[in-house]
Order: structure tokens, then sequence, then C-alpha cells
């Protein structure tokens, strides 16, 4: 059956990686938006540094004895010494006019008329640095005097503390990655751990439990369950349904059969002229014939029925087959026939007994009917390693010499059992039952040359 | 020996009793449960003959409650069910043996002999002819002291005598008796088992003898 089933890749696997995915977008979010936030605010630290520091240097200049005089505070480079390896570059212009400091720091453009301080970042001596510039007028006689500074920083405390965070935040969002990555396992496996759970329990049953259902799934699952049960349902009335239908048949077509024999037998009692008696006799033939092909058919019916929902119990062959014997010793007696069973130590098997018993009823029922009068059945229950092989030996007339492996086909007999009544379907159904219970059927002549022998085997359990 | 039938079917029911009748047993009829109650309530029978399927209910549950109510006789259903189905349960509901319809009815008796047989036997069942004792169960004939015994279509031949000597029987009518319908056997076959039972009745002051044209009787010599 498993090869009706499609199965592409399992919910698990896909929620899983889903939900990895999700934790690992999330992450990498997590990781850069914090970066830049970081990058964002020790950008805004620096700008405030210089900036303040370039106010004090503004601050400081002042007009002494008619010249203007630059005294640059200490406090203005203590505040930015405060990151380490840093180095600080400063320049300060007279209207235009390189006054102090370092002459080869560029200028950045100041908007006319604008005091607000303007912050530039580029390459200086192979640094990268950051540099803030603002002036401010003084009134030296009638000229006014443009007194503008320059400050500049380089940024490797900087990178050094962003780098250090980025660290911390990649450490942080592994963390967060792992979790998550443990809790959508636990999820996924919560997620499908109703669905497994219930295929157990479906799968656990025994082929003759059709109970519904009654597994706890979560509210998602409960239209398949329902479903389920309704097939389960559907399948246990169909089930059964066969099964009446089998019985009710065999009834109805045995029981006027039965009257129709009886009836002929007892004219045949009171009937004295020959050729009435040889249609009687005829009579009692034809309905023997079809009374037996049609208990073979529902019997089949019921074989096939059954195998396809094989029972497993213990059984003892040994036993079974001593009831067997026991049962058809009546039928044999008629005939003069003896039926031999050398009991021999329980044998157990795992089985359907109702078909086992079919099935060697059926052999015990050929060996009789092939037997001729004053003839000896012998039955043989015989243990080797882990298998138990059962043989019937007749008297008879043997298999046919050709084609005999086709006996087991529905419908085919021997072609040396004329007279002998028979519906073709006996080692069919043996065939099926051995094939369901991974046994083995086999026949063949008698190495004396007479009659026959068939042994069916099973494995012991 | 008395035999209660318990089947629905008249005409089946007539044809067994007609059989029963003429092998010289006594047969009631009940064609439901209620009428089997009401014959089981005050006659002995040395066997029930149980049909399954009857109107006023399961001829499984009357055995349950035939038995579980200490009834004694020993009882063989008839069942008319695929046999796959119908082994399980009657068997363990206290059946001594079943039959599946249709039956011989030399099918029949060996399977009323085999029961009895199980069950010790019933002592009518020894019937006696001239200084002659059969045993039909058994398969046993005694006379002058010594014991001979029979196999089965000497039995079945012997059974046919005793259960009514002195009737004239036909070769044709004892083929019908001893051999089943499927077997093509000409009437002289029956010369061979008239002749051994002819040997074990010597000295015994009976024998089968030849009425000529007609077939066969016992009868004292």
């Amino acid at each position: 059956m498993n090869g009706f089933v499609k199965s592409n890749s399992s919910i698990r696997k896909r929620l899983t990686i889903q939900l990895l995915c999700g934790a690992a977008i999330l992450t990498i979010c997590l990781v850069l938006i914090v970066r830049s936030f970081a990058q964002q605010l020790a950008e805004q630290s620096q700008d405030n540094i210089l900036a303040a520091s370039l106010t004090s240097i503004l601050d400081s200049a002042s007009i002494q004895q008619g010249e203007i005089a630059v005294d640059i505070p200490y406090s203005a480079f203590s505040m930015l010494s405060n990151l380490a390896d840093d180095r600080v570059f400063y320049r300060i212009d007279l209207n235009d006019e390189f006054l102090t400091g370092y002459a080869d720091l560029p200028r950045p453009n100041l908007a006319a008329n604008s005091n607000a301080p303007v912050f530039v970042t580029g390459p200086y001596r192979g640094f990268d640095i950051r540099s803030v510039a603002a002036t401010r007028k003084l009134a030296l006689g009638e000229q006014p005097i443009e007194v503008r500074a320059i400050i500049a920083q380089s940024r490797n405390g900087m990178q050094e503390t962003l780098s250090e965070i980025s660290r911390r935040v990649i450490l942080f969002g592994s963390g967060f990655f792992v979790l998550s990555a443990i809790i959508a396992l636990l999820a996924a496996q919560s997620t499908v751990g109703p669905l497994t759970r219930l295929a157990a329990s479906v799968s656990r049953r025994g082929p003759q439990d059709l109970r519904p259902v009654i597994a706890r799934v979560p509210e998602e699952m409960a239209p398949l369950v329902q479903s389920l049960n309704q097939f389960i349902g559907r399948l246990e009335t169909s089930l059964n349904r066969s099964e009446d239908l089998i019985t009710e048949a065999a009834h109805r077509v045995r029981t006027p059969l039965a009257t129709v024999r009886a009836q002929a037998e007892i004219t045949l009692r009171r009937v004295d002229k020959d050729e009435n008696r040889q249609s009687l006799r005829e009579m009692i033939r034809a309905i023997d014939n079809s009374s037996r092909a049609a208990g073979q058919l529902l019997d089949h019916a019921m074989v096939t029925l059954r195998t396809d929902h094989l029972e497993r119990h213990e059984i003892d062959l040994n036993g079974l087959v001593r009831e067997s014997v026991a049962r058809m010793q009546a039928v044999a007696n008629l005939k003069d026939i003896t039926v031999i069973f050398e009991n021999t130590a329980p044998s157990p098997i795992q089985g359907d007994i109702i078909l086992i018993q079919n099935a060697i009823q059926n052999l015990l029922d050929n060996a009789i009917k092939y037997s001729p009068p004053d003839s000896r059945v012998e039955v043989q229950l015989e243990r080797k390693g882990t298998v138990v092989t059962l043989t019937f030996r007749d008297q008879g007339r043997g298999l046919p010499s050709s084609d005999a492996e086709r006996l087991t086909q529905r419908f085919v007999r021997g072609d040396n059992v004329a007279g002998t009544v028979g519906s073709g379907l006996g080692l069919t159904i043996v065939e099926e039952v051995m094939r369901a219970h991974g046994g083995t059927l086999s026949f063949e002549n008698n190495p004396d040359g007479v009659g026959a022998c068939v042994s069916i085997s099973f494995l012991l359990s | 020996m008395r035999f209660l039938l318990i089947e629905d079917n008249i005409q089946l029911a007539k044809a067994i009793c007609d059989h029963l009748l003429s092998d010289g047993h006594v047969a009631d009829h009940a064609e439901c449960l209620s009428v089997a109650d009401d014959f089981l309530a005050t006659t002995s029978y040395d066997m029930i003959l149980l049909d399954i399927m009857l109107p006023d209910g399961d001829g499984r549950d009357f055995l349950n409650r035939y038995r579980a109510g200490a009834g004694k006789s020993p009882v063989i259903v008839l069942t008319a069910r695929s046999e796959v189905s119908d082994r399980v349960g009657v068997l363990d509901l206290g059946a001594d043996d079943y039959i599946t319809k249709p039956f011989d009815f030399s099918e029949l008796d060996a399977r009323c002999r085999a029961v009895l047989r199980r069950q010790g036997g019933a002592a009518t069942n020894r019937k006696h002819f001239g200084g002659v004792e059969f045993d039909g169960l058994a398969g046993t004939l005694m006379h002058n002291g010594a014991t001979t015994h029979l196999r089965n279509k000497e039995l079945r031949l012997l059974e046919t005598f005793f259960n009514t000597p002195d009737q004239i029987y036909s070769k044709a009518k004892l083929v019908d008796r001893l051999f089943s319908y499927e077997e093509d056997v000409s009437e002289n076959a029956i010369e061979v088992y008239v002749a051994r039972v002819r040997k074990h009745l010597e000295g015994s002051g009976i024998g089968i003898v030849t009425v000529r044209g007609v077939g066969y009787r016992l009868s004292k010599i």
C-alpha cells in the first residue's frame, strides 16, 4: 500500500527550516540595527565634544593691545583626549590667513553669515578624521576680523569601540539564533506530535480492529480524524455486509439443495425401475456438484475476505489437525479408509484458525475423496528447525501426469478425476491461505508411484 | 433409538424423518424452538438433530440453553452456513458434531454412530435376531460366545438387515445404502460383501438368503 502514498518533504523539516530562516533574518536585522544605532551614538558624542572644544577655542579669542590673541585653553584638548590613541589637529585662520596649527588641514566651506559649526569627515595624513569648523567675528578698529577655527580628530578610538560593540552584538545575535533554533525544533516537534501519535495509534491496530479513532488531536486535525473514522465505519459496514451476504447466500443455496437431495435419496429407495433410478442418481450427483461448487465459491470468498485482514493468533497445529482428523474419520469410515495421524509435540504457529482449519479440511477432504475404498491416508506433522510441515499421503490415483502446477488455479482440476465431485477450488483456497500466512504448499506423487503427497509448511512461532 | 429433529424446512424434515423411520428409529419433528422445548420437557432423546436458523430463534442459543440446563443428549448441528465461518461456535457451545447441508444420509448415520460411540453407546442399539447379537455402534457381531469386528460396509449391510429383518432388499437398493452416489458401482459388487457377511454368520443359525430374481433377506436357517 505504501506505493500509493506520495510523500514530499516532511512537515517537521519544512516547519523547522521556515522557523530557522525567520530566526536568521531577525538576528541579522537585529545586529545591523544595533550596530548602526551604536555608530550614530558614537558619532554624535564625538561631534558634541568636537563642537564644545571648538566653542571653547573660539571663546578664548580676544583682542589684547590691538591684536588678536587666541589662547587655546587646555580644557579644549583634554575634552578630546578621553578617546585613546586618537590624534587631534587644529588650525586657526584670521581673515583667511593661516595663523597657527596645521597649515595643511583642509578647510571646510563655511556658509557666509552663519555661525553654525560645519562638520566634515575625510582623510588627512593617513587618518580618517572628523573635523568641525566655525567662525567668530571680532571688531578691531573699523575692520572686523574673522577668526576661523578648525578642530579635527581621528576616528580610531571610535572605530575600536564600534567594532567592540559589533562583536558583542554578533555574540548576542548568535545566542539569540541558537535559542530560537531550539524553540523552532521544539515547536515543530510539538506541532507534528499529534500527527505522529495518530499515525502510530492507527498503524498499531490489528487488522480486525475497526473501532473509531478516539485520540485527542488539535482542532485542525479533527476533520482528518473525522473522515478517517467515517472511512473505518464504511469499511466495517462493507466487511460485515460481505460476511452477512456470504453466510446468507450459503444458507439460501444449501437449504433447498439439502431438501431436494434428501427427497431424491428417499425416493430412490422406493423406486425400482432402472431408468428412474439412474436419473435419480444423476440428480443427486448434480446436486452434490452444484452444492460443492457453491460451497467452495462462498468459502473462497470468505477466505479472500479474511486473508485481506489476516488475524494472527497462536494456534497449536497439532491439536487442530487432531480435531480435523477426528471429524473426518466418520466420512473416511464410509469408504473403509483409515486416517492415520501420529500425535507429535505441540506445534505453535501464528495464524487465523478458521483459515488454517479450512485449508486442512480441504486437503483431508481431497485425500479421502480421491482414495480407493479400503486404503490408508497418512497425516504427518514434522518439525524441522523453525518450520513445521504437515503432509497428507493417500493411496489414490495421484496427481495428473502433466501440468500439476496448474491445480492451484481457479476451477482447474486434474485430467484424471472423472467421476469424483469437485469444484476445482480446493487447492486454490489452500494456496491462498498459505500465501497469507507466509507458508508454502507443495504436492507431488508418492515416490512409490501410488497416490499423492501434499504438504503445507508454516513457520513455528 | 429416539431422535428429535429441530428443522423449520418441512420437506427436508420429512425426508430425514422418513430415513430415520425406515432404519427402525423413532423421530419427533419440531419445526421451531418452542415446540422443541415442549418435546424435551416430556421425552428423553438418544440424539438431537438441530438446525441453526429457525423462525423463533438461533439454534446456537437453544444449544447454549440446553447445555446450561444440564441437557445430556448428544446434539448434531445441521448447518447451511459456510464451513469457514461456522465451525467456531457450535462445537464450543456443546454440540457433539456438525454436518453441512446438503448431506448424505449415510454421512448422517456415520456421524450419529461416531457420536454415540464416543458417548459410550446406547443399549438400545444392540439388536438380536435368532441367537445373534448385532451392535451397530461397536461394529460387532456376537454368536456362540465369539465376537467378530465388522468393517464399515459389512456393518452397514448388517444394519440394514437387522433394522428390518425379513424385508427383501434388491442388489440395487443395497448399492444405494453402501456406496456413495459418486461411485459407479456394478450391482455385483454387493456380492462380495454379502459373501463376507455370510462367512461371519456361519454356524449362527441365521444367514443372508438369496431370494431368486428379487434380492436378499436376513433369515433363520
